[in-house]
């Protein structure tokens, strides 16, 4: 525990006032900075909403198909809702389990180990590789061979949440105290079975969360699906056969369009994604305000 | 120590309850976190194996030309590698000063109540899909620009240097800096959250002594948050520069596509990630990938650096900080 001692309150009495001006002055010039960052935040909002609205609230939005013909106007998303969802849920299914059984690893079998170090280590730098390398891998090892696909993007995805999932995942199990493990060793459990019925269900919450927060990063990446799922304007609801299509090469094709048509399905394809996006964010939130109130006696 | 002892071999005893389950969950745990290596690996080797065609056609002149012309087969790169760290530079510029500001406030001044709500909104920031910026960059933010960039061009149009750097020839909407403003939005609350568990770590105690001698507020930061956090706002920094770097899509929209190396801010330019957005579609032929495959190695190599060194100085202050607690 880290003492607080009242301030003296002679401090405010001998610094000059030229002190005190500069101090203040400092002071409110950090808190311009916090003004400087939101205000981007507040008028993307509002663009997006703004400009999107008439897009999404019209009928077909998120049933129609894509029109044919890119520079007609009106709506239909449809096709890009469903890739997006089915790109993003294959990657999730794949990355998730993977990124926790790594972070299990991490946390739980390699305390000391080289390996363990090593496997950190790398798990962070591999959270900084861009994502559209991510997109030239997978073009070169799967696309080549087996076409573009809507697991093409998934498997990109895929590589860009792993470690993520791997680093939040342990940093969650670290939270559980040894405690618990210790009793359930003593009632005769083995390592793996305390894992799987003490530790895991402990630290859920805090896992779901990290999860979450790696699918709404995963959900509104563009780079690494140019290269592994081409385009198209029709639903395609297979996983590994034909080209896909998503929200966000959508937007990226038609934001540079000189007509209103595709521009405004680009706006409304914008607010469509920042929507899900949040929705997986808020999500995480709400899972990471569980998990404190479970760790409050 | 892990070594296990070999079961006493009692004829008939069963097996203890548990055993093959513990053993497979150790094989298995390992291989996933493996994975992460094998992937790094995997992608260097494929990738750089694709690229081959590119570097031998071209040799030492893949990096040092500035010709990229794929209707005669030059592949240089060294216009986009230029636009790349020009504008990087100007987002680290930008952003490293908001950032930095963002986190003192919210460690050292905001009222308690305050803090966790300022970092919900950065994180909202962080939330925001890189092609949603680049939208709001292209429509937006970019038509409002050239005005502002006139003004100071001709405010500094007879100085010397920054006469030559506020220039565009002509001064268009999608340049160097429209890339750099949006790309330092985007970078802006991933330096902020290390800057802000940085100065967290600060100890009270230190914090308290400058107090007790009398420091104002910011004589406080400066004498006692700023040195004692200096390895993690570098690694923060570089963690920004690697994000920075390899950013494609915003880029892509608002830099206007025109491989120059000129040091003019209010010009358009290319960088390297936004080229192998742009140009996929028309390389078809062999060597035309190759040499954008290639300019995904460089970038690969490139953040690899920058994160093995940030997390590197990441990893000796955690060490210290560690000690000194």
């Amino acid at each position: 525990m880290t003492a607080v001692f009242p301030r003296p309150s002679i401090t405010q009495s001998t610094a000059s006032p030229w002190r005190r001006t500069k101090s203040a002055l400092m002071t409110s010039a950090l808190a311009l900075a916090l003004v400087v960052a939101a205000v981007p935040l507040v008028l993307i909002i509002a663009y997006v909403l703004a400009k999107g609205w008439s897009s999404v609230t019209t009928p077909g939005w998120f049933s129609g198909d894509i029109p044919i013909l890119s520079r007609s106007e009106g709506p239909g998303m449809g096709p890009a809702i469903t890739g997006t969802l089915m790109i993003t849920g294959a990657a999730t299914a794949m990355a998730v389990p993977l990124g926790l059984l790594g972070g299990i690893y991490l946390n739980e079998y390699s305390a000391g180990s080289r390996y363990g170090k090593v496997i950190r280590f790398f798990a962070d730098v591999m959270t900084g590789v861009p994502s559209i390398v991510m997109g030239l891998f997978v073009f070169v090892i799967w696309v080549l061979s087996f076409g573009l696909s809507a697991f093409a993007g998934a498997l990109a995805l895929g590589c860009l949440m792993l470690p993520i999932v791997i680093r939040t995942s342990e940093e969650m199990l670290k939270l559980v105290p040894s405690e618990l493990r210790e009793s359930a060793y003593a009632l005769g459990g083995r390592k793996a079975g305390t894992i799987i019925r003490v530790v895991l269900p402990a630290a859920a919450p805090g896992i779901i969360s990290g999860a979450l927060l790696a699918v709404a990063r995963a959900a509104g990446e563009t780079a690494p699906l140019i290269f592994t799922i081409g385009f198209v304007n029709q639903a395609n609801t297979s996983l590994f056969n034909d080209p896909n299509t998503a929200l966000s090469t959508q937007i990226f094709k038609n934001a540079n369009s000189v007509f209103p048509g595709p521009v405004a399905r680009a706006w409304g394809a914008a607010l469509t994604l920042i929507g899900i996006v949040f929705v997986f964010t808020i999500l995480a939130r709400i899972a990471s305000a569980l998990l404190a109130r479970k760790h409050q006696p | 120590m892990t070594a296990v002892a070999a079961p006493p071999t009692l004829a008939g005893s069963p097996r203890p309850p548990g055993l093959v389950t513990d053993r497979v969950v150790r094989v298995v745990v390992f291989v996933a976190g493996a994975l992460v290596l094998v992937i790094l690996a995997l992608i260097a080797y494929t990738m750089i194996n694709r690229a081959l065609p590119a570097f031998r056609s071209e040799g030492w002149s893949y990096f040092t030309s500035d010709v990229w012309d794929p209707a005669r087969s030059k592949y240089g790169t060294l216009a986009f590698t230029f636009g790349t760290v020009l504008v990087s530079g100007i987002a680290l510029v930008l952003a490293v000063p908001v950032s930095v500001g963002i986190a003192l406030f919210t460690t050292e001044v905001a009222p308690r109540w305050l803090r966790k709500p300022v970092t919900y909104l950065v994180d909202l920031l962080a939330a925001v899909p890189s092609v949603v910026f680049g939208l709001w960059g292209l429509l937006v933010l970019a038509p409002t620009l050239p005005g502002f960039y006139q003004g100071w061009h001709d405010l500094f149009s007879g100085v010397p240097l920054l006469g030559s750097l506020f220039d565009g020839e002509p001064i268009a909407q999608r340049t160097f800096m429209t890339a750099g403003i949006v790309l330092a939005i985007m970078i802006t609350p991933i330096i902020t959250s290390v800057a802000r568990e940085t100065f967290a770590t600060v100890p009270q105690s230190l914090k308290d002594a400058a107090h007790a001698l009398g420091a104002t507020r910011w004589e406080m930061i400066r004498a006692a948050v700023l040195p004692h956090s200096r390895g993690g706002l570098t690694a923060g920094i570089l963690i920004g520069l690697g994000r920075a770097l390899g950013e494609t899509i915003a880029v892509a929209l608002v830099i206007g596509s025109s491989p120059q190396i000129s040091a003019k801010l209010f010009g358009s330019g290319d960088a390297a990630a936004s080229v192998i957005a742009l140009q996929w579609g028309e390389a078809s032929d062999g060597t035309y990938r190759a040499a954008l495959i290639g300019l995904g190695v460089v970038l690969f190599a490139v953040t690899l650096i920058v994160g093995v060194v940030a997390r590197a100085i990441v990893a000796r202050t955690d060490r210290h900080a560690g000690g000194s607690a």
